[in-house]
Parts: structure tokens; sequence; C-alpha cells
């Protein structure tokens, strides 16, 4: 009886939860031209319509150029902060992690606006740079908290002994360190990329004008109307942001399977 | 020559002097142990020797060259840690390898040069798999491969065999040995268990608090102990006060249980004259007999205490007159009961002295 209650509750928060996005995935596959119930078939109509829409294929581009280059710059800072705040003992380390994971403890609208507002002060107008700066602020604390963990499960010893068999610093990294720690760096890297890709309330105050990307594009295509180009774009989007985690995942326990320890 | 020099060596951390000032010599080619127990700075002098760890005063010279301010990756050592640290994500081929890519030899040799490291530990077979699916003793075997694979011109063991168990160890103490022979490296070696100093070494280094306590052959420091110390890490000892009442060719100690012990010179060198000592009677060469001793050999009457029996070997705690004495003794039938009355025999030329 109190397992039955349990295993209903549960069903009805999971519905809670996920029925809106399964609501919004079916019907970017309906035919009709309003994008509401009842279907009255199943057709790719409004993902083609998205292809030939040029406003939503460049802020699809500027997406995923803004995604990438945002997981390259934030893991190479976030695995740099990390080998410093865990391999090396310097003065206020504590202070520090707390400041480079403080982004995601402020309110985004709050970091979004000093962000802006700093910039002003320094004299400095809204650019692509500047978006990515923001992504990059934001995300980083995503990848040192990764990253770091990680590193502290590697033994110093490992790197010791490739130190000792004649490998520099900057060899012992490449060839120990970096691979051990790969599993994080990747998950790092994804979790970086999907932040910046969905992200909607910093890009909206960061965008140079003329600049959208896939969630801003969304946005100012609702104020128009609700077409069922968005939910065929709001399908593509979860696609790639639940997507894209779950495979990186199935890649990283296949690393770290191969890997050992 | 010296392989190692160490030359006035002081480590400080902070506040903590963990080395005080300390100067060694490693011989070539020799076994090296430096014994003492967990934080005796052991451990800090062989990070040292290896560049893990900058010597906040004084020199390391390896082969008679300076090597303070030479990084780690260029001083060409072998180093085995206590838990191996083989690279996971490697083979066991290729952890092996790994020293030899970052010097001058081609990759047909190096295949050659792995398959002798890995027959010289008994591994041939087991290239291709990964650390994880071998044993530990296996994986330490590896670890020595690698360490040994460069030629290096110091071999550095940090309790490498601490992490195994005990019937494990004992065989590995052996192949170890047979290894460092075989290809003659300098070797020094951390360890706190006395028994694995005195069945490998060429030369133990007995050290405590950040001191060494005495240097010497295994035979040396065990039988003509220099502290007591040394008297009580290597080995149990009885160190009974006593006062040293004629320094010649014989140091004679007068001792409440004993008498008028005659010890060898050669066993009492820190004493250097007659005065205030200390009678050290080793707990293997107290025997408890049935009978008195014949001439030559000191006897005294005692009442058997504890008896901790343990197969081959019984250690017998006893009172004689007003001291308690701990004997460990070899036995080939029943032990000796609690509340027996015995002869405790003692040879005068067994025992060491040291200043009071």
């Amino acid at each position: 009886m109190g397992w039955q209650a349990i295993r209903i509750w549960t069903v009805l928060v999971y519905g809670f939860m996920f029925l809106p996005v399964a609501v919004v995935v079916l019907l970017s596959f309906n035919a009709n031209q309003f994008g509401s119930f009842p279907m009255t078939g199943v057709s790719l109509r409004w993902f083609e319509e998205l292809w030939n829409n040029d406003a939503v294929m460049r802020a699809f581009r500027t997406s995923v150029v803004l995604g990438l280059m945002t997981a390259a710059i934030s893991t190479t800072l976030g695995i740099l902060a990390s080998l410093a705040l865990v391999r090396y003992s310097i003065p206020g380390r504590n202070a520090i992690t707390t400041l480079l994971i403080a982004p995601i403890l402020v309110p985004e609208v709050v970091l979004a606006v000093a962000l802006l507002l700093f910039l002003n002060w320094l004299g400095i107008g809204k650019s692509f740079a500047l978006l990515l700066a923001g992504h990059v602020i934001f995300t980083l604390p995503f990848v040192i908290l990764v990253v770091q963990a990680r590193l502290v499960s590697i033994k110093r010893d490992v790197e010791e002994a490739a130190l000792s068999l004649g490998a520099s610093p900057v060899q012992t990294f490449f060839a120990v360190t970096l691979p051990l720690m790969l599993p994080a760096v990747a998950a790092g890297a994804l979790f970086a990329f999907t932040i910046s890709f969905d992200d909607i309330t910093g890009t909206l105050f960061w965008k140079p004008g003329g600049v959208e990307t896939v969630p801003t594009q969304i946005f100012s295509m609702l104020r128009n109307s609700i077409s069922p180009e968005i939910n065929a774009l709001g399908t593509v989007m979860i696609v790639m942001t639940v997507g894209l985690p779950l495979l990186g995942a199935a890649v990283a326990r296949k690393l770290a399977m191969k890997g050992g320890s | 020559m010296s392989a190692v020099t160490l030359k006035n060596i002081v480590k400080r951390f902070g506040t903590f002097t963990a080395v005080h000032r300390t100067t060694l010599e490693i011989p070539e080619a020799a076994f090296v142990t430096l014994l003492g127990p967990s934080g005796c700075g052991k451990t800090t002098n062989l990070r040292m020797i290896a560049g893990l760890l900058d010597p906040t005063e004084g020199e390391i010279l390896i082969n008679g060259k300076r090597v303070n301010d030479v990084p780690i990756h260029k001083r060409n050592l072998g180093l085995v840690f206590q838990n191996y640290a083989l690279f996971p994500h490697k083979t066991v081929a290729e952890n092996v390898a790994f020293g030899l890519k970052y010097r001058d030899v081609s990759k047909a040799q190096i295949a050659g040069k792995v398959r002798d490291a890995l027959d010289l530990v008994q591994l041939p077979h087991v290239g291709e798999r990964y650390p994880k699916e071998l044993s530990g003793g296996q994986q330490q075997r590896i670890a020595l491969a690698r360490a040994i694979v460069i030629e290096p011109d110091v071999l550095l063991l940090d309790e490498p065999l601490s992490a195994l168990d005990a019937n494990l160890r004992e065989d590995m103490r052996v192949e170890l040995k047979r290894i460092q022979e075989r290809i003659g490296v300098t070797t020094v070696f951390v360890t706190h268990d006395q028994s694995e100093a005195l069945a490998m070494s060429d030369l133990i280094v007995v050290m405590s608090e950040g001191r060494v306590e005495q240097v010497g052959r295994p035979e040396e420091v065990y039988n003509t102990p220099a502290s007591e110390f040394v008297a009580n890490f290597l080995g149990a000892s009885n160190i009974l006060a006593a006062e040293c009442v004629e320094h010649g060719k014989a140091v004679v100690l007068d001792e409440a249980t004993f008498g008028r012990v005659a010890v060898p010179a050669a066993r009492a060198p820190n004493l250097t004259g007659t005065g205030k000592a200390k009678l050290v009677v080793r707990a293997e060469k107290l025997l408890l007999a049935r009978d008195p001793a014949p001439e030559g050999v000191i006897s005294v009457p005692a009442i058997v205490g504890t008896v901790d029996y343990q197969g081959q070997a019984v250690r017998y705690f006893v009172r004689a007159g007003e001291a308690q004495l701990q004997a460990i003794n070899m036995i080939d039938e029943r032990p000796f009961a609690a509340g027996e009355a015995v002869h405790l025999h003692l040879r005068p030329q067994d025992c060491a002295a040291l200043p009071g």
C-alpha cells in the first residue's frame, strides 16, 4: 500500500518534470501548422524549415562556435588552475578556490550586470570576445571542480616516478598526469560546452547587437508567435544538451575502465 | 670513490628540523640501508638524494659531482616506491620502456632492454598486461624493472616491501638482493624493518629523530650498538646500569645482577674510562638452563615470569634478584613454565657496554 503510493507519487513527479519537454519533442514532429494538439500527422517539415531559416542557422553556428571556444578556454584554464591549487602550496589557496568557484554561487543576472558595468567602466563595448569571456567565467568553476577532484586522486608518486625516469615536468604532465585525468577533463569540457550552449541570461546581457545564439534566437522568435519551428529547435537543443553529456559519460566510463584506478 | 655523499645536510620544514647536520658516505656498488622508526628522517634523506626535496643546508654529491641544483629528471636515478607507482594507463612493457624513451636508445634496443629487464625480475610474459591485472608482488617487480632498465647511477628504494604480505616479503627480500648483486648498482634502501636491514645490507645507517645513531656492517650494529637506541631498535636488549671498574684490554663492568662482567674492549668502543656505564645484554644471548653454568660463563639463579611461546623460539620474562630481564631462546622441546626456578647463563664476550 505504502509502496504503491510512493510509486504513484514518483510517476507524478517525473511527469510534472518531463511532460512539458515530451510535449515539445512530440509536437516538433506535428504536420499541423499550429504548434499545438491535436496532431494531424508525423512530419519532419519543421526541421526542414529550420534548416532553411538563415537566422536560425546563423544562431546555431554562433552557439556551436561559442560553445567550442568556451569549452577549449575553460578547460585549459581549469586544468592549469587545478594543477596550481592541488600540486603547489600557494598562499591563500582557499581564498583563490572560493573566488574561482564564486561565479556559480552568485546569481547569474548579478554576474551578467556586473561584468557589463565593469566593461563599461573600462570603456570597452560589447563584442563577441566579451560574450566569450562571460561564458568562460561562468563555466570555469564546473571545470575546476571536476578536474580538481580527479587530480587529488592521482598519486604524486606516479608523477615522481616519471620524473625520476628522466621525463621533465612538462613531459611528465603530458605522458602521465593528463592521460590519468582525461575522463575529468572530457567531462569538464562537456559541461562547459553544454552550459554555454543553452545559457540565455548572461548571453542576453553580453551579446553585441545582431549576434544571436540559439537560446536568444528562440527567445526573440517567441515574442512574435509560437511557431512549430520553435518546437523543432527545442528538440534539437534537447538532443544536444542531454545527448552530449550522456555520450560523454559513456566515453569517460570506457576510458576509466581501460586506464584502471 | 663514494657513489653518494651527503655533506653537512640539514633539512628543516618550517620550524621543524627533519634532518640534523648529517654527513654520510655511500660506497660504490654497496647496498646501504637507512633504518629507523617512522619520523626519523630516513625518507627525507632519500628524497633529498632523489631530488624530490631540496636540503636546507649542505651538499649532495653523486659520483663526486654536486647535484644540489640538478633537477630530479637529470640525475639518472632509479626510484622504487612503497606503493609501486606504476602508470596505470600503460601496459607493463610501456611502463618499463618509459625511462628509455627519454634517453638516446633506439626502438629496437628498447624492446631488447625491456625483455631483459622483465627476464631479470622473472616476469617475462606479462609485457602486454596492465598493472592492475598483476598481484602486488608482481607489480613491485615491474616497478623494480622499470627503475633498473635505465641503468641508474643509484637505485633508491623507499620501503619497497612494506605493502606486501609477510611470506611474499621474505621472498622479495631474497629476490631484490639477488638482482642488486647481479647488476651491482649502488643501492639506498629505506626501511623500518630491522630484519630486512640485517638480511640485505652491506652497510646499515641507524637513524633516530633526524640524527644518524650508527653506521656499520649488520653484525657491527647488531653486536656493538653505539647507543641505547640502536641496542633496542635492533633486536631486544636488556640495558642495565653498571659501573666500569677497569678500562684496559678488557673492560670490566660491575652490575647488580650479573656481578663483574669482562666485556671485550671492541664491544665498548664509546666507553672512554671508568665510572658510570651501561651493560647491554641481548635477549638472544641470555640463556635459560636447569643447571648452573660451567666455568667461564656467568650463572645467575632466576624465576620464570611470563612465557611467550613462538614455536621455534620462546620469549621469557624472568626475575633475577631485583632485575626484570627478557630472554629469547631457541627450544626444541617444551619451554620452561612460569614460576620455574632456572639459571641464567651469560657469556661475558656476548655483552656490550655503553657510556652511562
